[in-house]
């Protein structure tokens, strides 16, 4: 007891290194298979991107076309531009922007953060609420809460939240008047003092978080609760009651800590339905992430652009799935390296 | 055991609604012309956003056409996509998770991959990209979100098939000769059918509401033709003067995907034997 590493932290260390490393060399070829399907998505278009350009200035010559496919390289066979895109990618060069020539990289850039700071906010709003609401009910199962609950997930799994969204921004946006509908910020936000200017920034936010976060809310509590009504049915709970322990402890302590490990998984899988749900709250709100960007390239066709945040979009899943196989792997203290994964 | 199924099912109160509700929703889809108060195509310059009257229930649009007859015309663009979508994410989704599972090795070892792959994108961003280059129609909308629906029907064959196929009976076709193909499809999958018709369920479901929403972006059906979600979308820039209609498109989307859900989730219950022994 003395030793502040035991001989099971070092068999953890090492067990985690090679999970670590075993992890890493799995995302290799999903990284590859992703790029794969996003150059396969673009391919479908009849015609090429520099037909698309035609279109646009049909008094182009054909001079001009061939130019311009000799630019993108469309006169190379399929595999070669396939290779050749490869090797852009790997280097994180995604071309440029069809509609202003920008590099789409630096376009991606600029927006992420707002993305990323969204959809943090609303995970955080998601955890705080469903977990409270998922262990109450499962501390008693068929009350009044419980029903209510019940219907309540129904509800979060059936509503299309862009109509929730509508719906929020007419009840309090239009006729009550509380909270703003569009954007992140109020014009001339920048002559505000600072306060102000941050609760400015929480009252455009409050609206996209809570609408963003309501099929989470839904799905989360409700794996919570099933979490915790199966960890309550273990022995080691009975245990922990039968030593007297008082109940607060018994659940807080043994029960709490147990269920929530397989939230963690569900976290990184609830991921892509996030940041693909940015779409569509981020042009319903007009907030400037990387959903807009991505509605305003499908519509105008900006291949590089939909190629490039869908290769990010990809890989933010990927990371977020890394980061919660770890933590799963930090917190939970029965895991094991399986050996064939 | 059809039966016993049958009355598990109609036990059920919400199921009840569910299977109701469904059922309502078919009819007027197949007898849309007969109901609808209106040609939903037809446009009237001096009714432009009328709120809801006694002749025209759910109010008109921005070009004065009837929003309760075009409300009951998108109920055949809903059905239409919900149950072919559900149709190819599920043949693909079975197919691929029975091979994979049966199979196994290498083969198993790609689908899978593939599987993660696939479960990797954010799925509306998959779908926007391809309807984006693709000019949207239909039909596009439909095989796109079958073609981006089908992982997880896979996974759940693959590990019954995983399960089954070292069974008795499996074991038994095998001595006398079966070949793969009869083996799968006639004595492993219909073993694993219960599985696949609950995810059948909400995934009809899954499909009306990502076709409503990429109708929303105005991505998915195209207008003129009614659409729940296209509705919605024109609703959103008169959001300030004609609530209704952004109002009943939305719940007629609610309920049919709350319908769906709720089915499923009985069926769940009914097909499934582990909650059999709590009633």
């Amino acid at each position: 007891m003395i030793s502040v590493i035991s001989y099971g932290d070092f068999d953890k260390l090492n067990n985690m290194l090679s999970y670590l490393i075993k992890r890493f060399l799995l995302m290799i070829p999903i990284l590859f298979g992703i790029t794969l399907i996003c150059f396969v998505v673009i391919n479908l278009a009849p015609g090429s991107p520099a037909t698309f350009q035609e279109e646009l200035s049909p008094k182009a010559s054909p001079e001009a076309v061939e130019a311009l496919k000799k630019l993108y390289g469309l006169d190379r066979p399929l595999h070669e531009r396939y290779l050749n895109w490869l090797r852009m990618v790997i280097t994180m060069d995604l071309g440029k922007s069809f509609v202003d020539g920008r590099p789409v990289k630096e376009k991606i850039k600029e927006r992420l953060p707002i993305t990323v700071t969204l959809n943090l906010l609303s995970l955080l709003f998601i955890l705080s609420v469903a977990i409270p609401i998922g262990v109450y009910s499962a501390l008693k199962p068929g009350s009044i809460f419980d029903r209510a609950l019940t219907v309540f997930v129904f509800t979060g799994f059936s509503v299309p939240t862009f109509w929730l969204a509508l719906l929020a921004m007419i009840v309090f946006g239009v006729n009550l008047g509380w909270l703003p509908i569009s954007g992140i910020q109020s014009i001339g936000v920048e002559t505000m003092p600072l306060y102000e200017r941050i609760i400015d920034w929480i009252k455009h936010l409050i609206l996209p978080v809570t609408i963003m976060s309501f099929a989470g809310f839904a799905g989360m509590s409700r794996y919570t609760r099933s979490s915790m009504l199966e960890v309550l049915r273990q022995d080691y709970i009975r245990t922990a009651r039968a030593k007297g322990l008082p109940e607060r402890v018994v659940i807080v302590k043994h029960a709490l800590r147990n269920a929530l490990l397989p939230v963690v998984t569900l976290l990184g899988l609830a991921l892509p339905g996030l940041i693909g749900g940015s779409v569509i709250f981020e042009s319903i709100f007009s907030i400037p992430g990387m959903g807009q960007l991505f509605y305003s390239s499908a519509m105008a066709r900006d291949y590089p652009t939909i190629m490039g945040i869908l290769i990010i979009g990809a890989m933010l899943t990927l990371l977020g799935n890394l980061l919660a196989d770890i933590t799963y792997f930090v917190i939970d203290p029965r895991i094991r390296v399986r050996k064939n994964v | 055991m059809f039966r016993l199924i049958l009355r598990r099912i109609l036990r059920n109160n919400f199921a009840i609604m569910g299977l109701f509700f469904i059922l309502c929703i078919f009819i007027v889809a197949v007898i849309a012309p007969y109901i609808a108060l209106y040609d939903p195509y037809k446009i009237n310059v001096y009714k432009v956003l009328e709120p809801p009257s006694k002749e025209h229930p759910f109010g008109t649009d921005e070009l004065g056409r009837d929003v309760f007859s075009r409300v009951i015309y998108g109920a055949r663009v809903s059905i239409k996509v919900g149950f072919l979508a559900m149709g190819i994410a599920i043949a693909t989704g079975t197919l691929l998770g029975a091979v994979a599972g049966y199979y196994g090795g290498f083969i198993d070892t790609v689908i899978m991959r593939f599987v993660d792959v696939m479960l990797a994108f954010p799925a509306l961003f998959l779908i926007l990209a391809v309807v984006a280059v693709l000019e949207p129609n239909i039909y596009i909308i439909m095989i796109v979100i079958g073609l981006t629906g089908w992982m997880d029907v896979a996974r759940l064959v693959r590990a019954e098939v995983l399960s089954l196929k070292e069974r008795e009976f499996v074991l038994a076709a095998r001595a006398i000769g079966a070949g793969s193909g009869r083996i799968i499809f006639k004595h492993i999958l219909p073993n694993a059918i219960y599985p696949v018709i609950v995810a059948a369920t909400f995934s009809v479901g899954g499909a009306i509401l990502i076709e409503s929403g990429l109708s929303f972006l105005g991505l998915g059906i195209q207008p003129p033709e009614p659409s729940w979600g296209g509705i919605l979308s024109v609703g959103k820039d008169y959001i300030t003067v004609a609530w209704w209609m952004s109002l009943f498109p939305g719940v007629a989307i609610f309920l049919t995907v709350l319908s769906f859900n709720l089915l499923g989730e009985a069926l769940r219950d009914a097909l499934d034997p582990k909650h059999w022994a709590e009633d």
